[in-house]
């Protein structure tokens, strides 16, 4: 019956969009639409603001713009394996310890049993994925709820981490060159010509995507937007990139001689940011992933395979957790027993401040980002006022109090302009 | 009373047809021995009382809950229809009262929803949204915008967002179930334009609803069960509300009741 839909003819946008039919949109709507990223901009804005003048402007120092984005990146790569879970209406209460898991396997390995470092780090990286795979086949198969499985898989491998070290409370990793080279050592710098060549072909590709698609939909006469929204589009992420990788790049490092750049840890988490971003948006994987999130039962009637999804993005979560534990041993060259204790409710704020719902199928790779700049800042912040740990959890419990407020506010929001 | 004279010709071969069915649960008998069929271009009302087993039946064309007995052609040839996958292969589409929509998705995610059309292994969403604005246009909808969330749209926007997926997955008879009902006046206009649209696009369509206004607005046939058996084919054209209900009910009503039930039902 594929003489139902005529194939000859342009569709003519206007005889099915209707504008008028859009009801204006309050400011509340526009916030939770296009400009959903505002409220966190703005509250980082204001915290960066306040820090800045209680600081004396010592926050906004390139030198320690530089130290908060390394910072952020085991939050954030933690938060983006989060993000996965939380868009399918799960939760992970295992990445901290998961993570921390991965990179003691792989110290175990490298350091007592001399293995292959590269290879201790593939066989970390496995260890996670299979640990992710595990909850990810208890969830999704046995129908138990992620919360409870995640939680008993925490407790698991905060065992586990403690049996392979076997009662030594930190495990040095100096003498493993690899791992150490990643983070560890003021050297731990893209090369100049990767540090500004990665995010402009990175820019390039998201420029001609744009151009591309605006070009196409002009012909066939879609629904475009104006050409001067497209080039602000590009020209504002041009700037953006580029501004940060410049003053970065002419920053001098404490070491003689030397300049700061792109952090090895910051350029896989934007890179990581990135590409989740084209994966969620522009594949099957990624649009199912939200679909699922929205309503499970209709993703699973469009012949969506609910399960392999469910499963795919526990083990992701769980290797991205391992991903940043390395890098964390890597900064601080040698992990310990004793896991980071605000490492996990850090990660899913980071999503859960930039967006991402706790309910599914809501959020976007780059929110990550900025949820995870909020809490890095806040900590550093805290830090340079020589604040305590007091002070700091309740400042960052309370912030993740109102975003999560500000997620189940706009929920019912949506609930109730539904229909 | 009334089977002979039925909208479609009768020597054309019903697009759908069912022979026979029957279905239990247990010492229930849910279905005894039930014919259905329905051709092309024609709308079939499917009514009855709670319990009649219009549910059961749809489960059984829709292929979520396959009959113990009976035989299914489509178009003449004879099928077996075991799982939904099986029903949509045929070209049969259901769509439920609760429309399995993803609120949180687009218009044109929601339309291409496990079928997307990708290049390179990206999706090629203007190609996508150029063969919704055809689809949309040909069912008449109107929408804000076609890259809208579902969940900012009406009830009769999103049931016909519903529908218009299933013209998408090529379907050759679409079954709604009970699309009106939790509609407002303006909305159930637009849905049963729909099925009209539908309807002279050359698809059959089953609609199963408790409203006998709307059924006997957009139906060109209506099929009676009760208790699980048919009991009256009306055709619209000279048949009264009172007379349907009756047959719903199991009410006394002239001499209608005796005359048709599962043997002259089938043609």
């Amino acid at each position: 019956m594929s003489q139902v839909i005529p194939s000859d003819d342009k569709p003519r946008v206007g005889s099915v969009e209707r504008p008028e039919y859009r009801q204006k949109q309050t400011f509340a709507q526009l916030l939770r639409n296009d400009l959903g990223f505002l409220p966190v901009l703005l509250t980082l804005l204001i915290i960066a603001i306040y820090f800045t003048i209680t600081t004396e402007g010592l926050f906004l120092q390139p030198r320690n713009i530089s130290d908060l984005l390394q910072q952020i990146v085991n939050i954030g790569i933690d938060g983006l394996g989060v993000t996965f879970v939380l868009l399918l209406g799960e939760i992970d209460l295992s990445v901290a310890a998961v993570g921390t898991f991965g990179a003691v396997v792989t110290s175990v390995l490298a350091v007592r049993m001399h293995v292959d470092p590269y290879a201790a780090i593939g066989l970390g990286l496995l260890a996670g994925a299979l640990a992710g795979f595990i909850n990810g086949f208890i969830v999704a198969v046995l129908r138990v709820p992620s919360f409870i499985v995640t939680l008993a898989a925490s407790i698991f491998y905060s065992g586990f981490l403690l049996n392979l070290l076997a009662g030594q409370s930190t495990l040095k990793v100096n003498d493993v060159d690899p791992l150490v080279a990643l983070a560890g050592t003021p050297y731990s710098f893209l090369p100049d010509w990767l540090a500004f060549g990665l995010p402009t072909l990175l820019l390039v590709i998201y420029a001609a995507m744009e151009i591309y698609g605006w070009v196409q939909r002009r012909r066939l006469e879609l629904r475009t937007k104006p050409l001067w929204v497209l080039v602000t589009q590009i020209a504002a992420a041009v700037i953006i990139v580029e501004g940060i990788v410049f003053v970065m790049e002419s920053t001098p490092s404490p070491v003689k001689g030397l300049y700061l750049g792109i952090p090895n840890g910051v350029a896989i988490f934007f890179g990581l940011i990135y590409v989740f971003w084209a994966i969620s948006t522009r594949t099957r994987f990624g649009r199912h992933i939200y679909a699922v999130g929205g309503n499970a039962e209709a993703a699973r009637r469009a012949g969506i395979n609910v399960t392999t999804l469910r499963i795919a993005a526990f083990t992701l979560c769980s290797t991205l957790a391992v991903l940043g534990g390395l890098l964390a041993t890597s900064r601080s060259l040698g992990v310990a027993s004793q896991i980071n204790p605000t490492l996990q409710l850090n990660a899913i704020a980071a999503a859960v401040i930039g967006g991402v719902s706790l309910f599914g199928g809501r959020g976007s790779f780059w929110a990550v980002a900025l949820g995870a700049l909020v809490i890095g800042s806040l900590e550093n912040g805290l830090s340079l006022r020589s604040q305590g740990t007091d002070i700091k959890q309740m400042v960052e419990g309370a912030v993740l109090v109102i975003a999560v407020i500000v997620d189940a506010l706009v929920r019912r929001m949506q609930a109730r302009q539904g229909r | 009373m009334s089977v002979e004279k039925t909208a479609a010709p009768q020597d054309a071969v019903p697009l759908l047809q069912l022979r026979g069915i029957c279905k239990s649960f247990g010492a229930v008998r849910a279905l005894d021995h039930v014919d259905f069929e329905v051709y092309a271009g024609e709308v079939v009302g499917l009514v009855g009382d709670n319990g009649a087993g219009k549910s059961t039946l749809i489960k059984t064309i829709s292929g979520v809950g396959p009959a113990d007995e009976g035989e299914v052609f489509v178009e003449g040839q004879p099928v077996t229809l075991n799982s939904p996958q099986t029903a949509t292969q045929l070209g049969i589409e259901t769509v439920y009262q609760d429309l399995a929509l993803c609120d949180n998705l687009d218009v044109v995610s929601n339309l291409f929803l496990g079928r997307e059309s990708t290049r390179f292994g990206f999706l090629s969403d203007i190609e996508m949204e150029r063969r919704s604005l055809q689809v949309l246009r040909t069912l008449d909808v109107k929408l804000p915008s076609i890259r809208s969330v579902v969940s900012t749209l009406s009830g009769g926007q999103r049931q016909s967002i519903a529908v218009a997926k299933t013209i998408l997955r090529n379907a050759k008879v679409v079954l709604l179930d009970e699309p009106t009902a939790a509609l407002g006046v303006a909305q159930t206009r637009q849905v049963l334009n729909l099925i009209k649209r539908l309807k002279a696009q050359g698809l059959g369509v089953v609609v199963i609803s408790h409203n006998l206004a709307d059924v006997f607005e957009v139906v060109d046939r209506i099929i009676v069960l009760r208790l699980g058996r048919r009991v009256g084919t009306f055709d619209v054209k000279n048949a009264s509300q009172e007379r349907v209900i009756a047959a719903i009910t199991g009410a006394e009503f002239g001499e209608i009741l005796h005359t048709n039930g599962n043997e002259t039902g089938g043609k």
